[in-house]
């Protein structure tokens, strides 16, 4: 069978096993929902965990869920939220799997409030490489592996996540419309006590324009009904060909996007599912980046450096006319203790891009100035950093590698990701 | 809420049909052959949906157990569906009775025993429905499947036949063709993706297909124009063809 994730790059022969045949196997990784972009979950071997997704249990005086792992985001909003529960943290897709989730420990708008899915994870079990099934806890040493580890300690069966009560499905949002980087930065800085916050950033724009955005920030509504339901989605059922994403029409998607916003600060009250995954409403948007795939870069830098660097990367990106649908800004909380976890507190950007010729060249030279300015690369997202540039962001990387080789977990767990950067 | 009845509980459809109907506010009855198989599922689908599920021990090749399994139901079911099958490879079947005898009994004549009790209840009380997973390979018979799918042509006929009689009496019956879909029962076959429907999406075509009073779907709907150009290949063709 051939498989690859969301970016459609790269696309490799595979072969998947359930889980009783982990112990038999030489090598192998956990795929769920094939919702990293690049190549962390591809390996010949996999073990395809989407059949797992029973619930298990769910406690409504204190909203703990016990889940299987393949258990997709979705299906929880689709019970849970009619009942008055939500996510305590979800990442801007809810088609994702609980095991996704935490192997890549993914956060949210509300990361700065809230932190990473490990956060609200309580407890998990986890199949070792002999097949033994280990039950982790918060405080041991597995849990900080395994929460951002990749996948790579081991097959996350099932989990207990913490739901958090909403009192309606409605989100009061303010969209503040900026005119550079700097007023972008004052504005997450003045709308900082708002528990969710995301900026969409015009990647093209230039000169003194540079970092212009809407910021978008919110909370839920105290009062409105529950009645939430998935709508039936859009389809992009063929893939785009590949010329019809350049510079003049990703210049006019931003412009229009941009444009549509009112000047200054403005309110709207909207839904769960446009709030927190607009693009989910559209089935396989990956396709408009043509067959040849596309890859997201993100990145993030320091507090006390983010101005600078951001400045200058923007600056690259707008010069190279590579642009990007998306760009998505946001503020970040203080970091885990996680050892491979993305989040550190300052600026994250990340951009789309078509794999094209080029492209790589491109983000090499942004690796560079994410180094330079002490900044690291999110894995889950990545499908070509390189050892160096991963290394030089990830502090506790050794202790991680310590780790893997000690318990026996470096030879059987492993992804073309894991590989590559020799994790 | 009513009580929908899934008979072959343990199949990948049977689990995302159960899901369906339970999401949309039904009470379940669950039935299999082994409960320890199904007893995750019940629990999966009270926590997802607050609803009612019971356990059923059914086998649907036990004939003489039908009528008390029936009756034993402490409140009538408002529907049926049953997903109950067995496939095993052609070479198999048409090399050992034993094989061939049970994938007649499991796709058709435990089918047909079953569903009489339930389609002169329903008669009589003059509602109800009645859901048939039959298969695509009933609509005509190829080399590489055709024991498999003559059993499952006599339970398209049967279902047809039922309909005719039950359409009076304002029961619905609704025949369920899918095409490729991709379960454990197809693992290890290499399906083309395109013409391979999930699971979930194959629930969700029965339940909407239900709810809206249709008697024949095709699962993906392309199966239906693909099976109506494999029907209308002369025979003299077909059989020199290896489809």
């Amino acid at each position: 069978m051939s498989l690859s994730s969301w970016g459609m790059y790269p696309e490799i022969q595979n072969k998947s096993y359930p889980l009783e045949d982990l112990s038999k196997l030489n090598e192998c990784i956990a795929y769920g929902n094939g919702r990293s972009y690049g190549d962390s979950a591809l390996n010949e071997n996999i073990i395809y965990m989407k059949p797992y997704d029973y619930f298990k249990s769910f406690d409504d005086n204190n909203g703990v869920l016990h889940v299987q792992a393949g258990v997709l985001l979705s299906e929880i909003l689709e019970s849970f939220v009619p009942r008055g529960w939500f996510l305590k943290v979800t990442p801007g897709t809810k088609l994702i799997t609980v095991g996704g989730a935490i192997a890549s420990d993914v956060h949210g708008k509300n990361h700065h409030a809230e932190g990473c899915f490990s956060e609200s994870t309580l407890e998990f079990n986890i199949m070792l490489e002999n097949g033994e099934i280990k039950n982790v806890k918060k405080s041991d040493e597995l849990f900080l592996a395994t929460c951002g580890g990749m996948g790579l300690t081991g097959i996350i069966i099932d989990a207990k996540i913490q739901l958090k009560k909403i009192k309606s499905q409605y989100i009061n949002q303010t969209t503040i419309k900026t005119k550079n980087l700097r007023d972008t930065f004052d504005a997450f800085e003045r709308y900082k006590d708002k528990p969710y916050s995301v900026a969409w950033i015009d990647c093209l724009a230039k000169d003194d324009e540079i970092g212009k955005c809407l910021l978008m920030v919110g909370d839920f509504d105290d009062f409105g009904d529950l009645d939430y339901k998935q709508k039936p989605r859009l389809n992009i059922p063929f893939n785009f060909p590949s010329f019809a994403l350049n510079k003049l029409s990703v210049k006019a998607f931003n412009w229009l996007y941009y444009k549509k916003a009112p000047d200054g600060v403005s309110k709207q009250r909207v839904g769960i599912d446009s709030f927190f995954y607009p693009l989910d409403s559209i089935r396989n948007w990956n396709r408009i980046y043509g067959k040849g795939g596309f890859t997201q870069y993100q990145f993030i830098l320091p507090l006390e450096n983010s101005f600078e660097g951001l400045q200058e990367i923007l600056k690259l990106i707008s010069e190279s006319g590579k642009g990007s649908f998306l760009a998505v800004l946001k503020l970040y909380g203080k970091k885990n203790d996680n050892y491979l976890s993305f989040p550190i507190e300052g600026y994250s950007l990340a951009l789309d891009f078509k794999i094209e010729k080029g492209l790589f060249e491109l983000l090499d030279m942004l690796d560079r100035v994410v180094v330079k300015y002490g900044g690291r690369i999110y894995l889950t997202k990545d499908v070509r950093v390189s050892k160096e540039t991963f290394e030089a962001g990830y502090a506790d990387i050794e202790k991680f590698r310590e780790y893997r080789k000690t318990n026996k977990m470096d030879n059987k767990f492993n992804s073309l990701q894991s590989k590559r950067v020799q994790i | 809420m009513s009580y929908v009845l899934i008979v072959g509980a343990k199949s990948d459809i049977a689990k995302e049909v159960a899901r369906t109907y339970a999401k949309n506010g039904y009470n379940l009855y669950l039935a299999g052959r082994d409960i320890d198989t199904i007893k995750d599922l019940a629990v999966d689908i009270r926590v997802r949906s607050n609803v009612e599920v019971k356990l059923k021990e059914l086998d649907i090749t036990e004939y003489e157990t039908h009528k008390d399994f029936y009756q034993s139901l402490e409140e009538k079911p408002l529907g049926v569906v049953i997903v109950s099958g067995y496939m095993v490879d052609q070479k198999i079947a048409q090399n050992d009775w034993s094989e061939s005898l049970n994938t007649i009994n499991v796709n058709y004549t435990g089918v047909v025993s079953f569903l009489n009790i339930v389609a002169n209840d329903f008669e009589a009380q003059r509602r109800g429905f009645i859901v048939g997973v039959s298969s695509v390979a009933g609509d005509r018979g190829r080399k590489a499947n055709y024991i498999y799918g003559s059993a499952k042509a006599a339970f398209s006929a049967y279902l047809g036949g039922l309909r005719n009689r039950l359409h009076e009496s304002g029961v619905q019956v609704l025949t369920v063709k899918p095409g490729f879909v991709n379960t454990r029962m197809t693992k290890n076959m290499n399906l083309p993706k395109k013409l391979t429907a999930q699971p979930v999406d194959v629930a969700a075509d029965i339940f909407k297909a239900q709810q809206s009073g249709k008697n024949i779907l095709y699962t993906k709907w392309i199966w239906r124009y693909i099976m109506l150009i494999i029907k209308h290949i002369p025979e003299f063709i077909f059989k020199k063809m290896s489809i």
